[in-house]
């Protein structure tokens, strides 16, 4: 029940809430948080990729003046931070991450010791008083190295260094479809490591309240009631005993979703000292030494018939975890995430996978966003791509022919997808390019000489995952559902709480939004409560696209059912039943005569402070709670993204030329939001395509710990993106909404290297990996003899 | 445990001109202008995000010119005019600038943590060059990192305002040209 449907504030783009304190510099990020007596922290990190600790020697440091405290494991005595799947020993590996190193390290940048000092420039000067000694064991740093036979374990438990080994589906009779098949197509991707890159880098302020008995970790992360769960199991505190608050927060892109190690020494410091103990990563630890992202390899295969319909699947999945698996989603994650979806939009009718997480002496990994569809999306689309050469078809024609287009459909990878517009938007991002005029241009530059390539992808984004779909994953931890609770208080003024955390994603609006129209309320009289675990009773955080579908739903349930009891307590008032009332823009009037009404500061003031007068039957305040779950598959974004490229010779440079999205994300709550997350994913993804990679050495030093070596893409190199709209809206939520934050860079490394692969046509070059560096460009296009084309 | 004295021996007096207040600073020479800013003048809209001068979220104006912060001693902004992002919405008010409201208008920001970064940058900018071309401005924000935006509505935002500028300053000069 909601107000007169033009003054519905869904679906429009409603000026950010959040905009007024970030654009004035009124924000409350972690490091803008000082206490009074407050201590600095900072890591004594490992300069080994691998090997045993023989001394930790901090009698110097501790001798630094300024220097307050230097702990080391055997200090502290803290628990381990370990992830589990609930999976057989054959198919899972559990390893332990200590909160510091304790007799190993496993990886260059790994915490050894936490130095304590009364300003950072202080601590930083006891860091390098600091001397630890090293047995060297050899570093695994390829996958290579890490499944040769016989290859040294990063951990012991670990044979073959892998951590995951799962294989799934295996379709009945799928060797025979390739043996039969007319055309079979290969392909070997990788993907380079990349860091998440938050601009604001990791970072805690942990603080003991005497007086509530309860530690406050202050801290950007965007999972805090998982932090509280390992803070208080590391520490051995009561879980009420530790309350994260999460600040604004400067980005996190999954980055900030797993639990770090140094936020819980920080607070194991501040208990140990009786004092705050701030701990801000700097950029060099943020980008060699936190978690990173990406790095896979596929081998795969697919069948198709002599009119492009693809028959069968084959795929082997490598993901390179690092050193440890990350909690709660263990290494698993990536592995698992792609061998259960890879098919993705097309209809996939035999399917085998095996998919894998191997350990090496690199920084773990973190679910950077997207998580493992970047790359199997672009294992699938250099398939089509593939085929599409051998069969001699259009690239667009052979997508047409193989995606999904009855709904709902149910894949041989068992999953369930709810309709959407997979078929439309290939098709309008196809008109969308030819329209601008660039399959024209191409080839008149190709008539120069020039090297222009249009390149596609389709995909979907699943989100909404709900408990169901994570305990499939067989997660030990299985996150899902989302809380909310929304209370009016005696001045009518509405106070909204959920389970997800906004860093970015402008939920302050968006689930205002909700709120307000659902309420029929002004929404300058609503405020969202977010990341505060003695706010917020519990919730699961923002990862994995959940926030608007699961926890806006769940806003949703909450605010509806409060006008449930707004409408209760008027009917009482007027004597007739709630549903001969409904809500009207601040008010419950009567559908019989819309002229009498009751405000809400009546309604709350009655609620309130003369409960007496409500029937016994309606308990006094106005509050209402609402748990909201996703009990099938989840719901699935979709889009298709064209991009045009031009080489350039002699310098190999990768030019965007031109970039179209077509969504559908069902309803879009507030549109701007939503174009704001697809140009974001799509920058993401091109820089993953393109320009950034950490890699490392024979002896696992990472080659970048700045941006003087690791290239973050500027203004320069991102180009505009035209975006079109469709809107298949989601029959489950409560909204209509899906999730739409992965989106963009899911769909842009796969578009982004087909268009090179495109323009490098004429050369007979195609390439898989990225990123496509511009030596790798410069290379294909130096001109060739004929008996040098490959 | 060495927690005792206060800064060291090391220290000296200076004198900041920070949006126009004085400030007197004790302080180690080492310390950046971007640490005093946000620690010791508890002004923490100025941001940290490589400590390398790359990503210009600590951009203020000294002297009117974009700087980055990170790579500035405190002690040498000493006799400089300095200019943060605190200085940009009205005072009294609290009214956001018309930059500011450029930014939320288009959507230039999402985490805000660059952003007072490219704030102070355009603002610089555009006092320099006001008749800057949307190329031009493409070619400025260039010079700072956001992970969230992928840039376009900052330009656009930026593009925005300074053509409102230009065309109050050309209705302005009409309105002088009929007195």
């Amino acid at each position: 029940m909601t107000s007169a449907k033009d003054d519905r504030l869904v679906g429009r783009s409603v000026a950010r809430r959040e905009d007024p304190r970030l654009l004035s510099g009124r924000g409350r990020f972690v490091d803008d948080i000082e206490l009074p007596g407050m201590l600095h922290a900072q890591f004594v990190r490992s300069t080994v990729a691998h090997g045993t600790i023989t001394e930790i020697d901090l009698t110097r440091v501790r001798q630094v003046p300024g220097v307050v405290a230097a702990f080391t494991a055997a200090d502290l005595e803290l628990g381990d931070i370990t992830a589990q799947l609930g999976r057989p020993l054959s198919e899972f590996v559990p390893t332990a991450m200590p909160v510091l190193a304790r007799d190993r390290v496993r990886y260059v940048g790994e915490p050894v010791a936490v130095v304590v000092a009364r300003d950072p420039y202080l601590a930083e000067d006891g860091l390098e008083a600091a001397k630890v000694t090293y047995a060297p064991l050899p570093p695994i740093t390829c996958e290579e190295q890490a499944l040769a036979p016989g290859a040294p374990r990063v951990h012991a438990e670990a044979a073959g260094n892998t951590l995951v080994d799962v294989g799934l589906f295996a379709t009945e009779g799928i060797d025979e479809i390739f043996d039969q098949a007319p055309c079979v197509v290969h392909v070997d991707v990788r993907t380079g490591r990349q860091n998440a890159l938050p601009l604001e880098t990791r970072g805690a302020v942990a603080q003991w309240d005497a007086r509530e008995e309860q530690l406050v970790l202050h801290t950007c992360t965007q999972t805090p009631h998982q932090v509280r769960t390992v803070a208080s199991r590391c520490l051995r505190l009561d879980e009420r005993a530790v309350r994260v608050i999460v600040p604004d927060m400067g980005g996190g892109f999954g980055l900030k979703c797993v639990v770090g190690r140094e936020e819980i020494a920080a607070a194991a410091a501040a208990l140990r000292l009786g004092r705050p103990v701030k701990w801000i990563e700097d950029r060099k630890d943020a980008l060699s030494a936190s978690f990173l992202a990406r790095e896979q390899h596929y081998t795969a295969r697919a069948a198709f018939d002599a009119d492009g319909r693809i028959l069968g699947l084959d795929a082997d999945v490598v993901c390179d975890m690092g050193a440890y698996s990350c909690y709660p989603f263990t290494a698993g994650i990536e592995p698992l995430m792609a061998s259960a979806e890879m098919p993705g939009v097309y209809k996939v009718p035999a399917y085998r996978v095996r998919g894998r997480a191997i350990t090496t002496n690199k920084a773990p990994t973190a679910p950077y966003r997207g998580v493992s569809r970047p790359q199997y999306v672009m294992a699938m689309e250099r398939l089509m791509e593939r085929a599409a050469r051998e069969l001699r078809l259009d690239p667009v024609e052979i997508r047409r022919r193989n995606v999904i287009t009855d709904f709902p459909y149910t894949g041989v990878n068992n999953i369930t997808y709810d309709p959407g517009s997979y078929l439309e938007s290939l098709d309008l991002c196809e008109r969308a390019v030819r329209e601008a005029g660039w399959y024209d241009r191409q080839a008149a530059a190709t008539a120069e000489g020039r090297h222009i390539g249009i390149g596609y992808s389709c995909f979907s984004e699943r989100t909404g995952y709900g408990s169901a779909a994570f305990a499939q994953r067989k997660m030990e931890v299985v996150p899902g559902f989302d809380l909310a609770e929304v209370r009016m208080d005696t001045s009518g003024a509405v106070t909204a709480t959920t389970g997800t955390i906004s860093h970015g994603q402008s939920h302050e609006t968006t689930m205002a939004q909700i709120v307000a129209d659902t309420l029929g309320l002004d929404i300058a009289k609503v405020k969202l409560h977010q990341g505060d675990t003695d706010r917020i009773t519990y919730g699961w955080g923002t990862f994995a696209s959940r926030s608007i579908a699961v926890g806006g739903s769940a806003v949703r349930l909450a605010a509806g059912k409060l006008g449930d009891k707004l409408r209760a307590i008027a009917a009482d008032e007027w004597g007739i039943l709630p549903e001969e009332t409904e809500l009207d823009r601040g008010r419950v009037r009567r559908r019989d005569d819309p002229d009498v009404a009751l405000s809400y500061e009546h309604l709350a003031d009655t609620a309130y402070l003369k409960s007496h007068l409500l029937p016994k039957d309606i308990d006094p305040g106005l509050t209402a709670t609402a748990v909201f779950d996703v009990h099938n598959d989840g719901t699935f974004s979709n889009a298709t993204h064209g991009v045009v490229v031009e080489l350039h010779e002699g310098t190999g440079q990768v030019e965007i030329l031109a970039y179209f999205c077509v969504e559908d994300c069902g309803v879009a709550v507030n549109p701007q939001v939503v174009e704001g997350q697809c140009r974001g994913g799509i920058a993401q993804g091109i820089s993953g395509a393109l320009f950034e990679q950490i890699t490392y050495d024979a002896q696992g030093e990472p080659s970048a710990t700045s941006f003087m070596d690791y290239k973050v893409p500027t203004a320069h190199e991102i180009p505009e993106v035209v975006i079109h709209h469709l809107e298949t809206p989601c029959a489950f939520t409560a909204t209509g909404a899906k999730g739409a934050g992965e989106g963009g860079t899911i769909g842009a490394p796969a578009a982004v290297l087909n268009a090179v692969n495109d323009a490098l046509r004429p050369t007979g070059v195609e390439l898989d990996n990225t990123p496509i560096t511009p030596e790798t460009v410069h290379r294909a296009l130096i001109p060739r003899t004929p008996e040098q084309t490959p | 445990m060495n927690d005792t004295t206060g800064l060291g021996d090391d220290v000296q007096l200076i004198t900041l001109d920070v949006n126009g207040t004085c400030y007197e600073v004790i302080t180690a020479p080492r310390r950046t202008l971007v640490d005093v800013l946000r620690h010791d003048l508890r002004l923490t809209g100025t941001h940290v995000g490589c400590e390398h001068g790359i990503c210009g979220a600590c951009t203020v104006l000294v002297d009117g010119l974009p700087v980055r912060a990170c790579l500035m001693f405190a002690a040498q902004a000493e006799g400089a005019r300095i200019t943060t992002v605190e200085s940009l919405a009205d005072s009294g008010t609290g009214e956001l600038s018309d930059l500011q409201r450029a930014f939320t208008a288009h959507h230039g920001l999402q985490c805000g943590f660059c952003t007072p970064g490219f704030l102070m940058l355009a603002q610089g900018f555009l006092a320099e060059r006001p008749e800057a071309t949307k190329e031009d401005i493409r070619e400025v924000v260039a010079a700072n990192l956001c992970r969230c935006t992928g840039y376009q509505t900052i330009v656009e935002a930026i593009d925005a305002c300074a053509t409102a500028r230009r065309s109050q300053r050309a209705a302005g000069a009409e309105e002088d040209s009929c007195n």
